[in-house]
């Protein structure tokens, strides 16, 4: 019953968002101004509706109801309460629900908390909303229906893919998911001023907090899949340049091209084409992803051709709004040039510089994904681009970029003083690599281009962190405190997440210094590894509530004695037969002792992978510094719409700067 | 209980397992070789895994390329060599670096033209806004260039240190 409520209301909430794309528009274009303010009500309705419809089939999933074919498939009853929670979005139909229902979210979110934007442009980004949810909720009913019932119930489910059955990756997808459909609300934006040709600075202030909540979200799901892909799989990797991978970093690349390009807009009124333009190709890019991963043609060409009813779908999706979205550009584009003038030494040059380099990096990105893909269909040739390719493509593509961001940030508006940011920025180079020198020469040497990494992300935390310091200590160290307190929330954030890539350039360098170890131990054993000895002591076996697991014990000794005991295991879930991995790891400071377990033989003979990686962590404390500057930011509410201004201002007159 | 474990321990035992790619027994002798042979195996494709290099994978085809790999090395076949050698049995598929073709044209030049058009684009760019700037003399062609009387009127008020009212 509750399954069919959940059914019937996901069929009432393409009837909801049919309405909400459509009479606004029409509201919008005759000037109506009670069809235009019908949008927002339909938003939080559509939203509502999703909502339940999603309740639904969680319901299904924690009573393992089995009758539902979609909880046959990815369920079973055994699976510890999280999982039933993680596997509603485990499987193809559920996270499409769960993508309309982030889609229903942001309208909602917008309807509710923009309410001081004019009707007209709330009403018609509603509405290009609802055309994207309705697109997708017609998917869901009729190509990837979840509610579909078994009409003889089984007795047990098939269970979730064992690897999914994680915290991390209960948690990955919505983050992920949050970010990427996030965009569209940016998307929505700028197709409705496209629309109604208003594309001005406004724009740019109205689409920054929603741009910078699906950029917070996007930059934690991404190094969150990628700190799973580091415990779970096993061989302490942390980036594939897989498809699916490559599919979330496109648009990550080109939000982050965006979130830098909409400040000029909304400063100086300058480069409206371009941030239009990447507002669409963002979230083009997230639609782009959504095919990949969902229609199956990343397996194979031809494994799409055999099964394209889902693919077709997303296919004529993904056309009709790339294609519609770009027509309505090309149409309006002329009628948007002007804006500010500025030299290219200058905050604004910097920033254009950023875009120049994030953009070619994204576009090498989507051509080395696309690439065979494209060959194959056109003349049935197959090869592989792989990491290989990204690393001499895209890589070096940032390091341009990283040089400049501490320059861009001391540069002014309009004409920039380079002089004056190099002098301040060579001691801090200068300082930075004698560090870096006489840390190789300490440590007797090491590779060239790893120490040059090191030294450039040492180099972007203290720019970054200089600008703070810059800023407070401008006229003598008197005032400091009173200077900090002065500096806006926005300057912070900045400097907070350019140090968190920083941060993640060190973590990403310092990997060239890990150790691997590849050995077969027997109990007794004892191996050196990095400054610890580890010990085999025995193996042991484990039942949980559906897997069978047999584990390695081994002992961490440093000289003082042993400082931890590791079991890495390997897992063979009920109604699988492919075992897993379950690494057992030791954390030090930012490093980590990282153990996998591989065959079991004759003697309790155990295969052992041990790495000790020095400052790995980094690599996800990194992104998570730059979610946090992109909070802090978003929390600077001087750069909010209409956000109400505090009556008095401190009475003592300020010192002029 | 003990019957149960046992069962538990032969399943898990009896499973091939994954985690451990390079094993134990497939290493080469000399450090150097192994390092050569590690590096050549990133760049080559597991060809039935999905964007797995053979260094990654723990499928039986991986492992027989792993060693068929280090074998090549053993004989003193170079890098090149090796790469022409399997690409000659498994075609170009195994390299997961795409070799200099016409058919890879697009793939490899197209980010080097992007970045010289979209550096191009940008250097206009500038150019216009000068050339803008120099023939109009305006500085901000989008303000107007007198105050409105309101505008001038509150400039006076602030200019003379009045508060609002």
């Amino acid at each position: 019953m509750i399954v069919e409520l959940g059914h019937f209301v996901l069929v009432l909430a393409l009837v909801v968002a049919l309405f909400q794309a459509s009479v606004p528009v029409w509201g919008a274009l005759r000037r109506d101004d009670v069809l235009v303010r019908l949008a927002p009500r339909a938003a939080v309705l559509q939203f509502l509706l999703v909502a339940a419809s999603f309740a639904a089939l969680t319901y299904a999933y924690l009573g393992s109801d089995f009758s539902v074919l979609n909880v046959f498939q990815n369920s079973h009853s055994l699976k510890p309460a999280i999982y039933k929670w993680s596997g509603v979005w485990g499987n193809h139909e559920g996270s499409m629900l769960l993508w309309v229902l982030i889609l229903a979210l942001f309208g909602a979110a917008v309807a509710l908390f923009s309410r001081n934007l004019p009707a007209d442009i709330l009403g018609v980004t509603l509405a290009v909303q609802a055309m994207i949810a309705s697109a997708f909720l017609a998917f869901l009913l009729f190509a990837s229906n979840p509610f579909i019932r078994i009409p003889q119930a089984p007795f047990e489910g098939q269970g979730l893919n064992p690897v999914l059955q994680d915290p991390g990756l209960a948690i990955h997808p919505p983050l992920l998911y949050l970010g990427y459909v996030g965009f569209s609300i940016v998307f929505s934006f700028a197709a409705a001023a496209l629309i109604l040709g208003r594309v001005d600075a406004a724009f740019a202030r109205m689409v920054r907090p929603w741009t910078l909540a699906a950029w917070i979200a996007l930059t934690l799901g991404i190094a969150m899949g990628s700190y799973w892909a580091y415990y779970e799989l096993g061989w302490g990797g942390y980036w594939f340049w897989d498809p699916v991978e490559n599919a979330s970093l496109m648009p990550w690349m080109t939000g982050t091209a965006l979130l830098h390009c909409a400040i000029v807009m909304e400063k100086r009124e300058a480069l409206k084409t371009w941030t239009i333009l990447l507002a669409i190709i963002t979230f083009s890019l997230s639609l782009l992803g959504t095919f990949l991963v969902r229609s199956g043609v990343l397996t194979s060409v031809h494994a799409f051709a055999v099964d394209p009813e889902r693919g077709l779908f997303i296919l004529v999706i993904l056309i009709a709004f790339i294609g519609g979205s770009f027509a309505l550009f090309a149409a309006r584009a002329r009628a948007m040039e002007g804006g500010g003038l500025f030299a290219p030494v200058s905050r604004e040059g910097a920033l254009v510089f950023n875009n120049l380099f994030l953009s070619v990096a994204a576009l090498a990105v989507f051509i080395g994904t696309l690439y065979p893909l494209l060959l194959e269909a056109l003349n049935g040739a197959k090869i592989s681009v792989g990491a290989p390719f990204f690393n001499l493509t895209a890589v070096p593509l940032m390091i341009p970029l990283f040089v400049v961001i501490p320059i861009g940030q001391k540069l002014a508006w309009k004409r920039g003083d380079l002089l004056g940011a190099l002098q301040r920025l060579w001691w801090i180079a200068a300082a930075v690599l004698c560090a870096v020198a006489a840390g190789a020469f300490a440590l007797g040497g090491g590779p060239v281009l790893a120490l040059a990494g090191i030294a450039l992300g040492l180099y972007l935390v203290l720019g970054a962190l200089d600008d703070i310091v810059e800023r407070s200590a401008r006229s003598g160290f008197s005032h400091v405190f009173a200077r900090l307190s002065g500096i806006p929330r926005a300057v912070f954030a900045m400097a907070i997440a350019h140090a968190g890539v920083g941060v993640m350039v060190i973590g990403i360098a310092a990997t060239a210094f890990e150790q691997e170890k590849i050995v077969s131990m027997q109990p007794g054993e004892t191996i050196r590894l990095g400054a610890f000895n580890l010990t085999l002591n025995g193996l042991t076996t484990e039942a949980g509530p559906n897997y069978a697991s047999v584990g390695a014990r081994f002992s961490l000794r440093n000289e003082t004695g042993v400082i931890a005991d590791l079991t890495p295991a390997k897992r063979t879930y009920v109604g699988r037969q492919m075992p897993t991995s379950e690494v057992a790891r030791y954390r030090y400071g930012f490093s980590e002792v990282y153990l996998a377990m591989g065959e079991t033989s004759e003697g309790n003979r155990v295969d052992l992978r041990a790495y000790d990686k020095p400052f790995v962590l980094l690599i996800w404390l990194g992104p998570v510094l730059m979610a946090l500057g992109g909070l802090l930011s978003l929390s600077d509410r001087r750069l909010r719409v209409g956000a109400p201004k505090r009556a008095a201002r401190s009475p003592q007159p300020q010192p002029a700067a | 209980m003990s019957t149960m474990r046992v069962l538990v321990l032969a399943l898990v035992l009896a499973a091939s397992s994954p985690a451990l790619a390079v094993r134990p027994g497939e290493q080469l002798p000399d450090e150097a070789q192994e390092a050569r042979a590690r590096r050549l195996s990133a760049e080559l494709r597991c060809l039935v895994c999905q964007n797995q290099s053979i260094d990654d994978s723990d499928a039986s085809l991986a492992v027989d390329l792993r060693r068929l790999v280090r074998e090549r090395i053993l004989a003193g076949d170079n890098d090149q060599a090796i790469r022409t050698f399997l690409v000659a049995r498994y075609g170009e598929f195994v390299l997961l670096k795409p070799r200099f073709s016409l058919q890879t044209l697009v793939l490899w030049g197209l980010p080097g033209v992007a970045l010289v058009l979209g550096a191009g684009a940008a250097f206009r760019l500038f150019r216009r806004r000068r050339a803008v700037a120099e023939a109009g003399g305006v500085d901000e062609p989008d303000m107007p260039a007198t105050l409105s009387t309101a505008e001038q009127e509150e400039l006076d008020r602030l200019l003379a240190g009045k508060p609002r009212g």
